[in-house]
């Protein structure tokens, strides 16, 4: 079952210049993946045009067999689209609970307070102080708020930019951890990371991208070894891309 | 010094505070300076006056005082019909200005511009179409009540004091406890990630200008009601209005109100010690002080 389809994808803020130059790929139901590449290839770019936060110049993206190319971000989380930036994920002048509250808005009245519920259960480092500003969290924690708040919505796929970027490597380790808890319930994962040896750890599948365009897709056993993926960040391999 | 002017104060603050409410959250939210906002007080004031007068012509007896009030039934109906009137200016002015603007991506500076000259046209054609004649709501005099420590006070005022915290405080609790209140807050810290949370950004900017300019036409109505109306009423209001915000802490509902009371009593104070001619420039030195010494202002968050 497809849960992502991206067919020819163009994308960026310029559309003379455009920074995703012609992406295909699909991400099947269940499936965890990373997107890999350099600095400047286009990775944030992107999820961001499939999260509706980019403008699209060209292709089409399909959630689950519905067209949903260049909606925007709000209408796409109601279609089960989940997006957590990089940086800038909470709202850290609302509290905890306040944050919960904002998303789990788009559900049935009935089960708002149940999905809540869940989800401190889920994330116990927020469950103690629910009223506490959300600027008072650390790093790591704010990461766990930000994915807590797109987990609420049960979304059919759930991207994530760099979660570990300004992390320490123990909390690192804490926000892998919970994300192998996520994916192990069934959501799909994709994940743009720049720690590639946490994200390899944690997906199935790599997808490489160099300057805007797909470089490779295949299981992520192939670059356990890092020579492929050197080859592929430096450019001296062609195109190597799973059928 | 003569304790009047703490009822002075609290009155024309009750005015200013309820103007700055509107100015402060489009400030936070649609980020940018609103010049037209004290236009909205002066079109609020005039478009009241108008719904009073039809409803006057409709029956004769709404418009005849209320005891201990100098209005009738007829202004309270009419402040309906003004506030519905003046939403629908902002949310029109918005569609074909503001909006249009904010999605082409321009520059904070375009929009505050374009306030500018909104605020010009919308003055002269509430001047073309209403004169610059002074217009009230009613001829009827009422006499100042004594309250003791030497202040006196009439129904008017009184209730002026009294609806504004009633409309400061309700406020206050649906923008600190209600959905769309959390959504405000919400698209102030940052709507890029508002939509991703999903919120729909643009009904969050209706719900601003709803409520901004709703609390412009009733100020509007309460400083034509002791004083009277013309068509600059809201431009000579728009610098105690921006003191008041800023003093306040931009985005702060308690903080605008607390602002304008500021503003109304320290304007009656000094008005004791340096003369009336000096009033237009009591906000200002308060604005610069503030700006100088507590940019956030009393309520506002660094950075905000």
């Amino acid at each position: 079952m497809t849960a992502l389809v991206l067919d020819d994808l163009r994308a960026g803020y310029d559309r003379d210049l455009p920074i995703v130059k012609g992406v295909s790929f699909t991400v099947t139901k269940g499936e965890a993946v990373c997107i890999l590449g350099p600095n400047g290839a286009g990775k944030s770019t992107m999820i961001k045009a499939v999260a509706g936060l980019v403008p699209c110049f060209g292709g089409r993206v399909q959630l689950d067999g519905r067209e949903i190319t260049g909606l925007p971000s709000h209408e796409l989380v109601r279609k089960g689209m989940g997006f957590v930036p990089q940086t800038e994920n909470i709202f850290t002048r609302l509290s905890i609970l306040e944050n919960l509250q904002i998303a789990a808005q788009l559900l049935p009245r009935q089960d708002r307070a149940r999905r809540i519920e869940a989800m401190l259960a889920m994330f116990p480092d927020l469950s103690s102080r629910p009223r506490e500003l959300a600027g008072a969290l650390s790093g790591g924690q704010r990461q766990m708020l930000a994915a807590a708040r797109a987990l609420l919505n049960e979304p059919q796929v759930l991207m994530l930019d760099e979660p570990s970027a300004g992390l320490s490597p123990k909390l690192v380790g804490q926000v892998f951890d919970t994300l192998r808890r996520i994916s192990d319930t069934g959501v799909t994962l994709l994940l743009v990371e720049q720690n590639v040896r946490a994200a390899l750890g944690l997906t199935d599948r790599a997808l490489v991208l160099v300057d805007g365009q797909l470089a490779h897709d295949g299981p992520t056993v192939d670059l356990h070894d890092g020579k492929l993926l050197g080859e592929l960040f430096l450019g001296h391999r062609a195109a190597e891309t799973r059928a | 010094m003569n304790p009047q002017a703490i009822i002075d104060g609290l009155v024309s603050g009750s005015t200013i505070g309820l103007g700055a409410i509107g100015l402060t959250l489009t400030y936070s939210i649609l980020r940018f300076a609103n010049f037209t906002h004290g236009d909205f007080l002066a079109w609020g004031a005039y478009l009241t006056l108008t719904v009073a007068g039809v409803l006057g012509g409709l029956a004769a007896g709404l418009g005849a005082p209320v005891y201990p009030f100098s209005f009738g039934w007829g202004l309270p109906l009419a402040i309906l019909g003004g506030v519905v009137l003046t939403v629908a200016l902002a949310l029109g002015l918005d569609r074909i200005l503001f909006g249009r603007l904010r999605a082409r991506g321009a520059d904070t500076i375009i929009i505050v511009m374009a306030s500018f000259g909104a605020s010009m046209a919308l003055r002269s054609l509430l001047e073309f179409i209403f004169t610059a004649k002074p217009a009230y709501f009613t001829k009827a005099l009422q006499i100042a009540k004594p309250l003791g420590l030497g202040m006196r006070a009439t129904p008017d005022q009184l209730l002026v004091i009294g609806l504004t915290l009633v409309l400061v405080l309700a406020l206050h609790l649906v923008v600190t406890h209600s959905a769309t209140g959390r959504a405000m807050r919400a698209v102030s810290e940052n709507p890029g990630l508002a939509g991703v949370y999903g919120i729909d950004v643009g009904k969050v900017v209706r719900v601003t200008w709803i409520i901004g300019a709703g609390m412009a036409c009733i100020a509007g109505v309460m400083a034509g009601l002791l004083v009277q109306i013309r068509p600059y009423m809201g431009f000579d209001l728009l610098l105690p209005l921006f003191a008041a915000a800023i003093l306040g802490g931009i985005g702060s509902i308690p903080g605008a109100m607390l602002g304008g009371l500021i503003i109304g009593l320290v304007e009656a104070f000094a008005v004791q010690i340096v003369g009336a001619e000096w009033r237009a420039a009591i906000s200002f030195v308060i604005l610069v002080l503030v700006l100088m010494l507590r940019p956030q202002g009393i309520f506002g968050q660094r950075g905000a």
